[in-house]
């Protein structure tokens, strides 16, 4: 076997996404690489809840896959809700205090968790280590590798490294998958939000500003949990409104900051935003995704919010939209978003979903690869002086657009940032002369922009590079639609757009030259990629795999949708 | 330290009308910016205005300093993030009453229950005046504005009042007319170490001129006892704007520093920021993190 699934279930509270991300990074110790899906519900006790762990040996995995080859289970709503996921050969691994009713003709392991723990006066949150005991069996993955990730996560002193123990040695399994023990390097499991976190942190990120809202807010307490190690800030002002004007505030002030939100919040920022753009400051904001409209499916995902971000704002100013597709172009496009943003002094949205934000992958990240670009930042007055600014003014016209931006607190020099359209010097103008250089100052930034992109990689061409047939797609599909495309065996050319704004017309459009067939794929209901495929690459898409309800597309789904809409 | 004489005016044409209260403001805020850099108690450079949308919001285009015009109702969450990124300098914000105590009244509570380190300056007009006059919070009861005419329907919301119940460490009251008192609080204001609020009775010659009515209200508070919240509210509590101005007053009213203590501002806890966080822009290492995900 070079590939397993197992799935994790319980009611919420009871760890299963604790579980489903601890056997990753076991899994990873071993030589595997792993995605974690957590499907979870808006509740913080009862109902379902959910994960499935796809690892694959020395190769990476990009996406959970929908059948499964052992069901972990704490309650007997698992088993009732997920028995058919099992394939031939499937093992049930189950507190037989909490489940009673098994399928015939299926494999079973009975560990009596509830009880043990109950008798060691231990939380029934504990039954975890005693069922991924019995599983580590089933895999046939050694103990001493489970141990190592548990003391790693809980300490020496953690009842869970007995318990694991203990399911190990009681669970008398009927099969065992005998998993061999893959050659690559052990790599740490992250999610797309850590990634985001780290990214930021690399690229000099000093404050992070964020009010709570799922998928986005796990990005907050990574942030808030590291702050004191790297000595910056991470706040949660008293909504969003305050959040990316205090935001703007610090920025102004010359901090690299970052605030995060998903689609409502992002809806509260839109006319901060804007005054990101009109004032200039550099703000990078991070979007993630769930259904909506509204408040929607809260902890599900989706990616119904293009449309809205590359539009949010009033009046018309340059903006940057990234969409990292997997954990790692999260981890470098986070970088990528706090340069861009100080370098051009626009504001840039990093647009994810909640598949991507919270899914534990096995990820390589070099973060040698990203270095801090300051842009035109001045910080005192000899840096002034040398490049002949002595009467400084904060709109300074230049050729690029873009203008020396000196921090306030440097003697002799005043700095006029404004919301209201204003002159070189920061004041307030409605002349119409003024008006119209200004904006055409903020606007000439574009083509720079542009240019910088495409050294950054706007576009990824992914599979048969020859075929005539092609998927476009953006954003946490890429995994997905990379995994079906290994299942059906090639067949067709993935053309994964990673910037949305401004939109990389002239690539897709060398990408999609000459296929006979173009299928579009999205996580939503109307396709505005399709559309933005059709205005500024001048390609009209032949058909659309669309999926809105909540879920993410598994590899097999997608597969078999691609090959209807490619052969029909 | 070696003082800079900066030029506090810019040269700009001021649009207020001939008359208003905002003329008064801006000269005594000049005059006690002056007075502080003579005193070596405050540099230039460290300061930083901030001015909300309204007649006020103009104020930032008038003064020679560092400044962010910010949107309707967002001075404080701009103040606030300007402290937290660079504690040396000093913001101070402009802020209208619409804009303030309307559009944005979360900010003003919430800065208060921080007590962030920042001065917040409210013009009080009672009125939405650069819109051509409509209510605001302060608004009098019976206010008789372009959207309101048959008369405001709501009570007014006394700000005095709203900053001390919500945990500010210093609130004065002041008169736009009177140029010696508004300096001296407004000095007063910079000064403090946490949230200063200061309420500036501010007359609107065209929409709701308050000069006679208040001249014959107000009266100078002196030898009260500014660490007392019972005090301060009480103080706070005696305003009375009458909507159709009538004379003369029904009640008279205070002005002065009403409150101010020391208390830890929210910024005090956070003990790992050492230094400016603006201006650093040197790259870190998250190799570590990453191990420890392994």
């Amino acid at each position: 076997m070079r590939q397993v699934s197992v799935l994790f279930g319980g009611a919420a509270g009871d760890g299963v996404r604790g579980s489903g991300r601890l056997l990753a990074r076991i899994m990873s110790r071993y030589g595997w690489r792993s995605f974690v899906y957590d499907d979870y519900q808006s509740l913080i006790r009862g109902g379902h809840n959910f994960s499935i762990v796809t690892s694959r040996k020395d190769e990476k995995v990009l996406a959970h896959w929908s059948r499964v080859d052992a069901v972990v289970a704490l309650n007997q709503d698992t088993i009732d809700k997920h028995k058919d996921r099992l394939r031939e050969n499937g093992v049930i691994i189950y507190d037989a205090d909490r489940a009673k009713k098994l399928p015939q003709g299926v494999a079973t392991v009975a560990v009596n968790a509830s009880t043990i723990v109950r008798e060691k006066r231990l939380a029934p949150i504990y039954r975890n280590a005693l069922l991924m005991g019995a599983l580590l069996k089933v895999l046939g993955v050694p103990l001493e590798e489970g141990l190592k990730v548990y003391e790693k996560a809980f300490g020496p002193e953690t009842p869970n490294k007995q318990l694991l123990q203990q399911g190990y040695t009681l669970a008398e399994p009927p099969v065992s998958f005998n998993l061999s023990r893959g050659s690559a390097q052990p790599l740490p499991v992250l999610t797309g939000n850590e990634a985001v976190a780290l990214g930021l942190l690399r690229a000099g990120l000093k404050v992070y500003l964020a009010y709570p809202m799922t998928p986005s807010t796990s990005i907050l307490h990574t942030l808030a949990a590291l702050q004191d190690r790297y000595g910056v800030l991470a706040y949660q002002p008293e909504n969003e409104i305050s959040v990316i004007n205090m935001a703007l505030g610090a920025a102004y002030a010359g901090a690299r900051t970052a605030v995060g939100t998903s689609g409502g919040g992002f809806a509260l920022m839109t006319e901060a935003f804007s005054l990101a753009g009109q004032s200039e400051t550099p703000i990078v904001v991070v979007v993630s995704q769930r259904p909506g409209p509204a408040t929607g499916v809260p902890t599900y995902t989706a990616q119904g919010d293009l449309a809205f971000v590359l539009n949010a704002g009033h009046g018309e100013f340059p903006r940057v939209v990234l969409a990292p597709g997997d954990v790692e172009e999260a981890f470098y496009m986070a970088a990528d978003a706090l340069n861009l943003a100080w370098k051009w002094q626009v504001p840039v949205v990093l647009l994810i979903d909640k598949h991507l934000s919270e899914s534990p992958t096995s990820v390589e990240i070099d973060e040698g690869r990203v270095t801090v670009e300051e842009g035109k930042v001045v910080r005192s007055r000899e840096e002034l002086e040398r490049l002949g600014l002595e009467a400084y003014k904060r709109y300074l016209i230049t050729g690029d657009g873009v203008s020396p931006m000196a921090l306030p607190g440097i003697e002799g020099v005043v700095v006029k940032a404004n919301s209201y359209e204003h002159d070189e010097w920061g004041l307030t103008t409605e002349d119409p002369v003024e008006i119209s250089r200004m904006v055409d100052k903020r606007m000439s930034k574009l083509p720079h922009i542009v240019e910088d992109l495409r050294a950054r990689g706007p576009v990824r061409v992914w599979g048969d590079a020859g075929s005539r047939k092609a998927v476009v797609s953006w954003g946490s599909t890429k995994g997905a639609i990379l995994e079906a495309l290994r299942l059906m065996g090639g067949g067709f050319k993935f053309v994964q757009v990673r910037v949305l704004a401004p939109f990389p017309g002239e690539e897709v459009a060398r990408e999609l030259e000459g296929a006979d067939v173009v299928v579009d794929v999205e996580n939503n209901r109307t396709a505005p990629l399709a559309d933005l495929v059709r205005l500024h690459a001048g390609v009209r898409v032949d058909g659309r795999v669309l999926k809105y309800d909540g879920r993410p597309f598994t590899p097999d789904e997608l597969a078999a949708r691609l090959s209807e809409v490619m052969e029909g | 330290m070696s003082v800079v004489k900066l030029k506090l005016d810019t040269g700009y044409k001021i649009t207020w009308c001939p008359g208003c209260g905002n003329f008064g403001i801006l000269a005594a805020f000049k005059r006690a910016l002056q007075e502080l850099f003579d005193e070596g108690r405050v540099r230039p450079e460290e300061i930083v205005v901030v001015g909300g949308i309204g007649c006020h919001g103009n104020i930032i285009n008038y003064i020679n300093v560092n400044s962010f015009g910010a949107l309707h109702g967002r001075v404080l969450p701009v103040l606030q993030g300007i402290k937290l990124a660079n504690p040396r300098l000093r913001p101070v914000g402009f802020a209208g009453d619409g804009d303030m105590l309307d559009e944005g009244i979360s900010h003003f509570i919430h800065a208060a229950k921080r007590n962030a380190d920042v001065t917040v300056i409210l013009h009080d007009n009672h009125n939405f005046a650069l819109t051509t006059s409509q209510k605001t919070a302060t608004s009098p009861r019976g206010f008789k504005g372009r959207s309101t005419p048959m008369g405001n329907p709501e009570e007014p919301l006394n700000p005095d009042v709203l900053a001390l119940t919500s945990g500010a460490t210093f609130v004065a009251r002041t008169f736009a007319r009177d140029i010696g008192h508004m300096t001296r609080v407004f000095k007063e204001a910079i000064m403090h170490r946490g949230f200063a609020f200061v309420h500036v009775l501010q007359p609107c010659v065209t929409w709701f001129d308050t000069s006679k009515y208040y001249r014959e209200a107000v009266y100078k508070v002196e030898g009260n006892d500014t660490s007392s919240l019972e005090e301060a509210l009480e103080l706070a509590r005696r305003f009375y704007v009458d909507p159709g101005l009538r004379l003369p007053p029904r009640e008279r009213i205070p002005i002065g520093v009403f409150y101010r203590v020391e208390r830890p501002v929210y910024s005090d806890s956070f003990t790992w920021v050492r230094g400016p966080l603006a201006g650093d822009y040197s790259p870190v290492s998250v190799g570590k993190v990453l191990e420890e995900l392994v």
